[in-house]
């Protein structure tokens, strides 16, 4: 079953701009989600409407089943949003943001408490626990924003930027937590602009601009549509002219850093051969960037043609 | 649909309201007790003396009641309209239009919490005027049910503003310009048959003359007006005003974009 539908949806909002021009995808069931775009995509506006946060101009939206139409509150029984703007009560401490949000799903206050308890404690809350929203660092505020998404134990769970403006190994935690969260059984989506992420966790892809839906497909598959990879050599010594390599194509960024473009039929092997040949050591090497970033990049670029 | 998802958002909704007003008592409970005991000293015993007796009361009994009236409106309207417009500020009103509570459980939740504020800001007041006076009861029933009433339709003018308002402003113009100029013409202080007949008749399109003397009919047994016909008027305003809400926040008026 799909735990989300989305078809032909669009977006006028009120001063005129044009968020979303009808874009279509599916999630399905216990599936991993990624929902990338650059910023101003259309991305939170999709979330917005997909939650009832923001009116659509036209398009449908169900959620297992439920049209947002016909069955909103069956709908929103289902969903858990953490959104990407912190939206605490400053005065409400931790503990009472979690019980009105689980009495507003009609959690009755002792299950919340056990619920709240087990998550603060998972996320590294539970000290926090008497602590006004505003007093809560950054990290603290996203994590509580992430518990508070949980506690009627919705099925599918939307995240919008969970992971922005948090510090590296706390990103790690907050990904294994959700991969934990997948692999019990619930359907996550997420946005992202951290694409190692998008990688790391997500089996499928959506990837919006300006409105539109460019891709939708599998991880894997996209990946594997990337059929070149900019290696960066750094070199022992200073090299003046670009070597020639029969098949690859390089250039030099300053004369001790090479960059050369190798196509997955390519070995690497033939590169390094080359090299040694001509008598150029190379040091050390990585890729130039995340692969997925430099798709995103190419496929989202204004100027290029999309491939 | 009263069902349990909506018992037990109401009860939360309320339960986050009185929890709301109580924190910050200094702000919503001291201020009409040190303002209406000011009134009561000033009005009522000082100058009161002076007046003599209005409608067979002391003057002082006589503008109990419409102080009453008058804490209790202007408190369940400034909660409800502060409250609503906060959540609504800080993007904080998200948390309830994402959960599937049905819209009137969201708009009555946030009344019921304004509508106790006011009550028991009403309570406090009489408790102090009892310092001052005696009052004895004419009609229980007239006086609950005109104050209920009248404290819902405030609470219910109060979520109209702060679903109007775009910051926090707008949240006392309405009080300043609306509602108090109202409240003393609305013959809290004095009867409006000692006015020229042009402006009694004038009075008699002010609503909060129809809730005060509502009220101080139910306290005093007198009153300027026709009490079925006020508390026919305060009722209807009532209703008309709560689905009036009730579009506006099932449109997502103001909160949803
Ligand atoms: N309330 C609003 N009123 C008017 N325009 C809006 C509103 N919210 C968003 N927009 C516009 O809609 C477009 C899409 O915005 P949206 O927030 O959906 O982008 P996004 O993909 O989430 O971006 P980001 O990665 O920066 O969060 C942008 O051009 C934005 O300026
Ligand atoms: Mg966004």
């Amino acid at each position: 079953m799909a735990a989300l539908t989305v078809e032909n949806l669009k977006k006028t909002y009120a001063n005129g701009v044009q968020a979303l021009r009808g874009i279509n995808f599916t999630v399905e069931q216990g599936d991993f989600f990624a929902l990338l775009g650059p910023n101003g995509a259309g991305k939170s506006t999709t979330i917005g409407i997909i939650t009832s946060l923001v009116n659509k101009t036209a398009g449908s939206v169900s959620v297992f089943g439920h049209d947002i139409d016909m069955d909103l509150r069956g709908a929103k029984k289902h969903i858990g949003l953490v959104p990407q703007e912190f939206n605490f009560n400053i005065f409400e401490t931790v503990m009472q943001v979690i019980v009105n949000q689980a009495g507003y799903y009609g959690v009755p206050a002792k299950i919340a408490l056990e619920r709240a308890e087990w998550y603060l404690n998972k996320l590294g809350l539970w000290e926090k626990r008497d602590t006004p929203t505003r007093l809560l660092s950054g990290g603290m505020k996203r994590r509580l924003m992430i518990v508070r998404a949980l506690l009627h134990d919705p099925e599918l769970l939307i995240l919008d930027e969970p992971t922005a403006g948090v510090d590296i190994e706390l990103r790690r935690s907050m990904w294994d937590f959700l991969k934990e969260m997948n692999e019990r059984g619930k359907t996550i989506i997420l946005t992202t602009h951290y694409l190692e992420e998008a990688e790391y966790l997500c089996r499928n892809i959506a990837i919006i601009d300006n409105g539109s839906l460019i891709t939708h497909t599998n991880m894997r598959h996209l990946l594997d549509s990337l059929h070149t990879e900019t290696f960066i050599l750094y070199l022992e010594n200073n090299v003046h002219d670009v070597p020639q390599l029969e098949g690859f194509s390089a250039y030099l960024t300053d004369p001790k850093t090479l960059s050369v473009d190798v196509s997955q039929e390519q070995q690497m092997n033939v590169l390094f051969e080359q090299l040694s040949q001509q008598g150029i050591k190379v040091l050390s090497m990585r890729n130039k960037a995340n692969r997925l970033e430099e798709l995103f990049i190419r496929m989202t670029a204004k100027e290029k043609p999309h491939d | 649909m009263i069902d349990r998802t909506n018992r037990i958002a109401f009860q939360t909704i309320v339960t986050k309201e009185i929890v709301r007003f109580l924190r910050i008592w200094p702000q919503t409970l001291l201020p009409p007790v040190i303002t209406m005991t000011l009134y009561f000293v000033i009005f009522g015993s000082l100058i009161g003396k002076q007046i003599g007796d209005m409608d067979g009361f002391t003057y002082m009994q006589y503008i109990v009641p419409g102080l009453v009236m008058m804490s209790m409106m202007t408190n369940s309207y400034a909660n409800v309209a502060t409250s609503f417009f906060g959540t609504k500020f800080q993007r904080n009103v998200d948390e309830m239009l994402i959960a599937p509570i049905s819209t009137w459980v969201i708009l009555l939740g946030f009344v019921v919490g304004g509508t106790l504020r006011g009550l028991l800001v009403g309570i406090l007041v009489v408790i102090i005027a009892l310092f001052f006076t005696h009052l004895q009861i004419h009609h229980v029933f007239v006086m609950l049910s005109v104050a209920l009433l009248a404290a819902v339709l405030f609470a219910l003018a109060g979520f109209t503003n702060g679903l109007f308002a775009d910051k926090f402003d707008d949240v006392s113009i309405v009080p300043t310009f609306v509602i108090t100029p109202l409240t003393y013409l609305g013959g809290v202080f004095y009867s409006i048959d000692m006015l020229p007949p042009f402006w009694e008749h004038l009075s008699k399109l002010n609503p909060i003359l129809y809730m005060v003397n509502a009220f101080r009919y139910g306290i005093l047994g007198v009153s300027d007006i026709n009490i079925v016909w006020a508390m026919l008027i305060i009722f209807s305003f009532t209703v008309g005003l709560f689905i009036f809400n009730l579009k506006l926040l099932e449109k997502g008026y103001g909160v949803r974009s």
